[in-house]
């Protein structure tokens, strides 16, 4: 089975490692063979949380930079921090919402400018496709649930190997109980944002 | 019920590395198990305490490794399976331990997990572990993959009873923090008690005993030679006259990077997973057919070297490669991009790397570093240390902990640090050649794990510095495990002893000892000042738990704060305190409501009093 390499990038505490969790099961249940790794150490304390995903025939769970064929980002400034990652074929799907680093409240650096990062970002990969996705959490019931609304994008553009359904039914099995209808509408919105993209 | 307690042969489960560990060795019945603990070996710990909870399972978190590996190897040694978890620098603490309880041995099986760390992506340095086979004569296994791993395991207490030695289980943080699909075996039954048998002449290390141990340990090293040459870790596969010789994660990196090169005809590959001893005739035969050999393996060149050593016992001459400064590194973790790049150009294969975009034109990104927390008890502390030492010339040995990162700017607390505990050893060499105020900074669970022998140095030799003790009620940067001094009864465990490090520091005779409650900024500040003018060892214990903490037991119920009209735009809050709940809109400092705990630093700060908490607002 060909290789599909997906690389997600986050904030601590946005939830990247569920929606990880989410695919890896998801791809269980689809006998797709996958492999994943992570860096959390320091998630809790505000730092960057990244987690490489490889779908298919691979032995390999880290992604080298160039390599990823998609990448997902939870946080605007991440997703240019992440470019390193992507080459001309990539996809990039991104939320458009800010979380600035700290270091910018204390004039130590400068937020980019948003207009100018979607504009560099479609200029040097295949394809963006961003939208505010903690406006579509709330709207789900829950600003918490840009995970899954980010997933649904994800599942939208038909590259990982992974069917919509197999996805759904590991939200609903993998997430908490109290959460699985908030998440499935998440997914939802996410998932038409992205078809509104094309 | 624990997943892994699930007892379903055959079915397919996705596990992260550190639970497939867990997993084999409740499959090979381990029924002890202690640790300190330590990233990225964390959650093997954490595992194996859920589980002690609801089985017949015993787990403890020790004080320190050393410790650690002492309860294991007594357990293993009445004849009870045992595991001890540590991360790879956790090895230098047990290293004391772990070279003589080489020449006594094991009865039960009893595995030593080491979690190396290249790249360093939570630790102080990248040392290789794989030395400390060598250094002790221990067998090491190390698997490749997250379901290896939980195979190993299992095989790891089989060669340790067969041995009657403890194998080291060597891993990586690609290991240990990577998830895939684990098929699960059978549990074997726990045996949950032992009996010790009396055998003085074999177990107690007077130097007539150790001369005849030390022999029996040579002998058993020439055992594990021979399993390492029949062990199935050792593997080797494909055929070609190039020949790559890996371990570990590269282990995946070559198998890739082999298939995208199209090189299947013309490389074979030797895994080493038992690796130590190396498997001497199993490498000397794979080398006879090579003409160009290639070792591919992160860290130190550990076995370039054996091979090396091995080509010229066989009297082969063909050229060996690893590390050097045109192809592998002994710096950092490698990735599969590097792995394939430096297989074509050793070999000599036409490749043309995938091109990354060009980041040139994209605008420099402001830094995301972690930070103290919103409400951090150690940010008060850091902030009431600097109030009361102003105009003060001043060095601050720091140690290892979330604490740790005060040492960023703005709060600038940390001026030294080498290891775990080393706050309190090197502030007794800072202040005796120096004429600077030397004030240490450690935390609850490292000031146990072995700040209290250079506490004690410094009682005894009469030294000049206030050691800070910020005792936050819990291990917090591995993810809040218990410690000595931590209330077992708050998380609804029974059958704890806490130990009071106030009782503790005073029992030893410290001069001057204070408590202090850091968000409280006035009080702190001048029991501060007391205790540095203090001539002699002084200690504060700074006492408040961490927020993270504080908010998993429910027990967080301060207000959040907001900064009203009052508010002159002087950011004494940011600048110097630097809490994550600030941010700035429209030129206005704000709190963000759902970061803020209510500690009152910022508010205590403000010079205009600007800062409130929520219900008086009107």
């Amino acid at each position: 089975m060909d290789v599909t390499r997906l690389i997600i990038v986050a904030v601590g505490g946005q939830g990247n490692l569920l929606a990880s969790k989410v695919l890896g099961e998801a791809a269980l249940l689809s006998g797709v063979p996958v492999r994943m790794s992570e860096i959390h150490g320091m998630a809790q304390r505000g730092g960057v949380v990244e987690s490489a995903i490889v779908f298919g025939n691979a032995e390999s769970t880290i992604i080298s930079d160039g390599e990823a064929d998609l990448l997902v980002s939870f946080e605007p400034s991440e997703t240019l921090r992440a470019m390193n990652r992507c080459n001309s074929n990539t996809v990039v799907i991104t939320n458009l919402s800010p979380l600035p680093p700290f270091t910018v409240t204390i004039g130590r650096g400068k937020y980019p400018d948003l207009e100018q990062a979607q504009k560099l970002i479609r200029e040097k990969t295949a394809r963006l496709i961003a939208f505010d996705a903690v406006k579509l959490a709330t709207q789900a019931g829950d600003v918490m649930a840009v995970n899954m609304v980010l997933l649904g994008a994800l599942a939208q553009t038909r590259i990982i190997p992974l069917s919509t359904e197999n996805v759904k039914t590991a939200i609903q099995t993998r997430t908490k109980k109290s959460f699985v209808d908030i998440n499935l509408k998440a997914f939802q919105l996410g998932y038409e944002a992205a078809e509104k993209e094309k | 019920m624990h997943k892994l307690l699930t007892n379903e042969p055959g079915a397919g489960m996705l596990l992260l590395g550190n639970e497939s560990i867990a997993r084999g060795a409740i499959e090979a019945g381990v029924a002890f198990a202690s640790s300190y603990p330590g990233t990225p070996s964390s959650e093997i710990s954490l595992n194996f305490f859920q589980i002690s909870k609801e089985s017949d399972l015993y787990f403890e978190y020790s004080i320190n490794e050393k410790v650690s590996l002492e309860v294991a190897a007594a357990a293993a040694n009445s004849g009870v399976r045992s595991m001890c978890i540590m991360k790879h620098v956790g090895m230098n603490v047990a290293a004391d331990t772990l070279m003589t309880l080489a020449y006594v041995g094991t009865k039960a099986g009893l595995v030593i997990l080491t979690a190396d760390d290249p790249f360093m992506f939570s630790s102080q340095n990248e040392q290789d572990n794989r030395y400390y086979g060598k250094l002790s004569g221990l067998p090491i296994l190390e698997p490749s993959s997250v379901a290896e791993a939980k195979e190993m395991t299992a095989a790891a207490f089989t060669l340790s009873e067969a041995l009657q030695e403890p194998v080291i289980l060597r891993t990586t943080t690609r290991i240990n923090h990577s998830t895939a699909v684990v098929r699960l075996g059978e549990i074997k039954e726990r045996k949950t008690k032992g009996d010790f048998q009396k055998d003085p002449f074999n177990y107690v290390t007077v130097p007539a005993v150790s001369r005849k141990l030390h022999v029996k340990l040579l002998k058993n090293i020439r055992k594990a030679e021979t399993l390492s040459d029949q062990s199935p870790y050792n593997i080797v596969h494909g055929s070609g006259n190039f020949g790559i010789i890996c371990n570990g994660v590269s282990y995946n990196y070559v198998l890739d990077a082999v298939s995208e090169l199209n090189l299947m005809e013309q490389v074979k590959i030797l895994r080493i997973g038992f690796s130590h001893p190396m498997p001497e005739k199993t490498i000397k035969a794979f080398l006879k057919d090579c003409t160009r050999v290639l070792v591919v393996e992160e860290g130190e060149p550990y076995m370039e070297e054996a091979v090396k050593a091995f080509s010229q016992e066989a009297g082969l001459i063909l050229p060996i490669a690893g590390k050097s400064d045109t192809l592998f590194s002994r710096l950092f973790e490698y990735d599969p991009a590097m792995v394939r790049k430096n297989i074509a150009a050793y070999f000599d294969i036409p490749y043309k790397p995938t091109q990354a975009v060009d980041t040139s034109n994209i605008p420099e990104i402001p830094q995301r570093p972690p930070n103290l927390c919103a409400g951090c008890s150690h940010r008060a502390t850091f902030y009431a240390i600097k109030q009361a030492t102003k105009g003060m010339e001043t060095i601050y040995p720091t140690d290892i902990g979330c604490y740790t990162l005060g040492f960023l700017p703005p709060l600038s607390m940390g001026d030294f640090l080498i290891c775990m505990g080393s706050s309190a050893g090197t502030s007794c060499g800072f202040s005796q050649v120096t004429d600077k105020k030397v004030i240490a900074l450690i935390g609850d669970s490292t000031f146990f794990h072995s700040g209290i022998p250079g506490l004690i140095n410094a009682v005894f030799n009469n030294h000049d510095f206030t050691l800070v003790i910020l005792d936050n009620r819990t291990t917090a940067m591995t993810g809040h495990q218990p410690n000595p001094g931590v209330d077992m009864n708050e998380l609804n465990y029974e059958g704890y002893n806490p130990v009071s490090i106030e009782k503790l520091v005073r029992a030893l005779g410290v001069g001057h000892v204070s408590v202090i409650r850091p968000y409280n900024l006035k009080k702190s500040i001048s029991a501060i000042k007391e205790a540095i003018e203090y001539k002699g060892v002084s200690v504060i214990i700074a006492k408040e738990k961490c927020t993270l903490y504080a908010k998993s037991l429910k027990q967080l119920k301060g207000r959040s704060f907001y900064v009203t009209d009052k508010c002159k735009n002087h950011r004494d809050c940011i600048n110097e305190l630097a809490c994550p709940a600030f941010f700035i809109q429209d030129e206005k400092v704000k709190i963000n409501p759902s970061l803020c705990v209510g500690c009152a630093v910022c508010a205590q700060v403000c010079p205009e009093n600007a800062i409130l908490p929520v219900k008086n607002k009107d």
